[in-house]
């Protein structure tokens, strides 16, 4: 496993990633069921052809229910890593490039963001304003910021004084170009990994709060507040909790495994 | 600038940063926030009311100084839901998140430590490679949802444990075991994959290191080496670890507590804020927030303490 030339991690990741990527896009197109459709007659039916992870309390195709819900995992995993990524580069280069006084306090500052439990910003967030998925994306994409920032950082200062930005330099290149053109593509493997786990991260937290009702509301479909809906009814219809639960799982190991695999991959490279 | 200062001064703009952040989140709001908590049909005198008793009404830099104050001498008010003292209604609640922490963290040692060095020791072997996938699962997990499946499997199929009653520690030890065994493995499961990768890292990294070489040349069974040597080298920065997640034991039990409606900081966190429970909301986040740092900075010092290598340089 550990010395083959291609890295399993990035293979499996990068299949299990690929599939929900196309369930999340079939799902824009076509879905078994109507998603918001209820039929009391059909409600918490088990598995069936008709119905292939049977029926919710409402009588609603959980199948259907759950690929649309994969939309919403991917729209906060994205937003919530742009969020994190913009701020991580303003702060993370600002921090690296310009060094001194304004370092130190820029990383003592994202210090103490890190050293904030996550999930409290997001719970004040949803109190002051009604929970929704903005609030969501929001809350998860600041939270994201310090690790984007710290990665960008010592990529930058690493590379700062490398031959070929002083070479980009001699030639007259400008810090924006120094920055972008010349830094940013070399330090691309490490803000890939840093990524694809923030947007495991974000789809983790997200289902926490909508389980907690505080996240993504109805209509909006949301794995998390499945799993919440789906608990009253355990005993009688397992596999509405099995179901998102699941998926959930498969998302965030397939982002887990894409990371690793980035990384070994990198590391491999020297 | 030294490190121990840095650490300092890190913890102290944390708490700096929390203190303001409590504080203005209610009060930047848009809108009057007595309001918001009585809605449009309020009369002119309840908020009048309700703002005297937020203190509202006066200016924000007095409020500010009153806040300061408070904290200082653990007093964030009065709750609003239950016309009692923030700090009594914490207290009550304080045992059981805590020792659902504890115990979830007791349970992390026990399983990763073995299973880490397990996994180091067969490293590229079958065993090896069942553990690593067991992790990336664990990794992968919602913790909540497993809290859910366990309930699913332990509770209703197979009825080995009763679910959803709680039962102090001060009526029976035994039974207040038993409700709050369910929960700490659930919450347990994410933290020992991460225990495990760590450790079993940190030890192939130590085996590398030519104190190793010298061990074995001179003959030392390879058990000596793995457990005289090498686990006391690698146990040092896992102890860290454990200790920096136990921030996140206290975050995730508040979604756990939830699962297995255990009467926690959780349970209390969510009723204030579905109440518009500001007093309530602003303590909790306080105070959970204040624990975690001072245990984070608390494990940061002892680790460059007990390690001679940083403490003598």
């Amino acid at each position: 496993m550990m010395n083959r030339k291609y890295s399993l991690s990035l293979v499996l990741g990068m299949t299990f990633v690929s599939l929900l990527l196309a369930i999340m896009l079939i799902s824009l197109f076509y879905t078994p069921h109507a998603v918001n459709v209820m039929k009391i007659a059909d409600r918490l039916q088990g598995p069936s052809w008709n119905h292939w992870l049977g029926t919710d309390n409402f009588g609603r195709d959980v199948l259907s229910r759950v690929m649309v819900g994969a939309q919403t995992a991917f729209m906060v995993g994205a937003v919530s890593v742009g969020i994190g990524l913009t701020g991580g580069l303003i702060i993370g280069t600002l921090a690296g490039y310009a060094g001194k006084w304004l370092d130190e306090l820029l990383m003592r500052g994202t210090d103490a963001l890190l050293a904030f439990p996550g999930i409290l910003i997001a719970l004040l967030l949803v109190t002051i304003y009604q929970p929704s998925m903005f609030q969501t994306m929001l809350a998860i994409g600041i939270l994201s910021i310090p690790s984007f920032a710290r990665v960008i950082r010592s990529g930058v200062l690493q590379h700062r004084e490398a031959e070929y930005v002083k070479a980009a330099r001699g030639i007259g290149a400008g810090h924006m170009n120094i920055i972008f053109i010349q830094i940013l593509p070399n330090i691309a493997s490490s803000i890939v990994t840093t990524a694809a786990l923030s947007f495991s991260t974000a789809i983790l937290v997200e289902a926490a709060l909508s389980y907690l009702g505080l996240g993504v509301q109805p209509p909006d479909p949301s794995w998390g507040r499945m799993l919440n809906e789906s608990q009253s009814f355990l005993g009688k219809a397992p596999w509405f909790t099995l179901a998102p639960g699941l998926v959930i799982t498969l998302t965030v190991l397939g982002f887990n495994l894409l990371s690793d695999g980035v990384r070994d991959v990198r590391d491999k490279r020297g | 600038m030294n490190y121990y200062a840095r650490r300092t001064l890190t913890l102290l703009l944390t708490m700096l940063f929390i203190v303001v952040l409590t504080f203005s989140v209610f009060r930047i709001i848009p809108g009057n926030p007595a309001l918001t908590i009585l809605g449009v049909e309020a009369t002119d005198e309840q908020i009048a009311m309700l703002e005297a008793k937020l203190g509202t009404d006066r200016p924000l830099g007095e409020q500010f100084i009153d806040w300061i104050q408070g904290i200082a001498i653990l007093d964030f008010g009065e709750s609003l839901r239950f016309s009692e003292p923030v700090l009594d209604l914490i207290a009550a609640r304080l045992p059981v998140t805590f020792s659902l922490a504890v115990l979830a963290m007791a349970i992390t040692v026990c399983v990763a430590i073995p299973l880490g060095i397990l996994a180091a020791r067969t490293k590229g072997k079958l065993v090896d490679m069942v553990v690593s996938i067991g992790t990336q699962i664990g990794l992968a997990v919602p913790s909540f949802w497993m809290g859910i499946i366990l309930i699913l499997v332990f509770g209703l199929t197979l009825k080995w444990v009763s679910v959803s009653t709680y039962v102090g520690w001060s009526e029976s030890p035994l039974f207040a075991l038993r409700s709050l065994l369910l929960p700490a493995i659930a919450l347990a499961i994410p933290q020992i994959a991460i225990v495990v990768r760590y450790l079993r890292t940190t030890m192939l990294e130590q085996l590398n290191l030519d104190y190793v070489r010298t061990a074995r040349s001179k003959g030392l069974p390879e058990k000596d080496v793995h457990y005289r040597h090498v686990l006391k080298n690698a146990l040092l920065p896992v102890i860290t670890i454990i200790g920096i997640h136990f921030g996140e034991l206290l975050a995730g039990s508040l979604v756990i507590e939830q699962v297995f409606t255990l009467p926690g900081f959780g349970s209390l966190l969510i009723t204030a804020i579905g109440n518009r429970d500001y007093p309530l909301v602003q303590g909790l986040v306080l105070i959970i927030a204040f624990t975690v740092i001072t245990i984070n900075f608390l494990v940061d010092l002892s680790y460059r303490w007990l390690d001679p290598q940083i403490r003598l340089k």
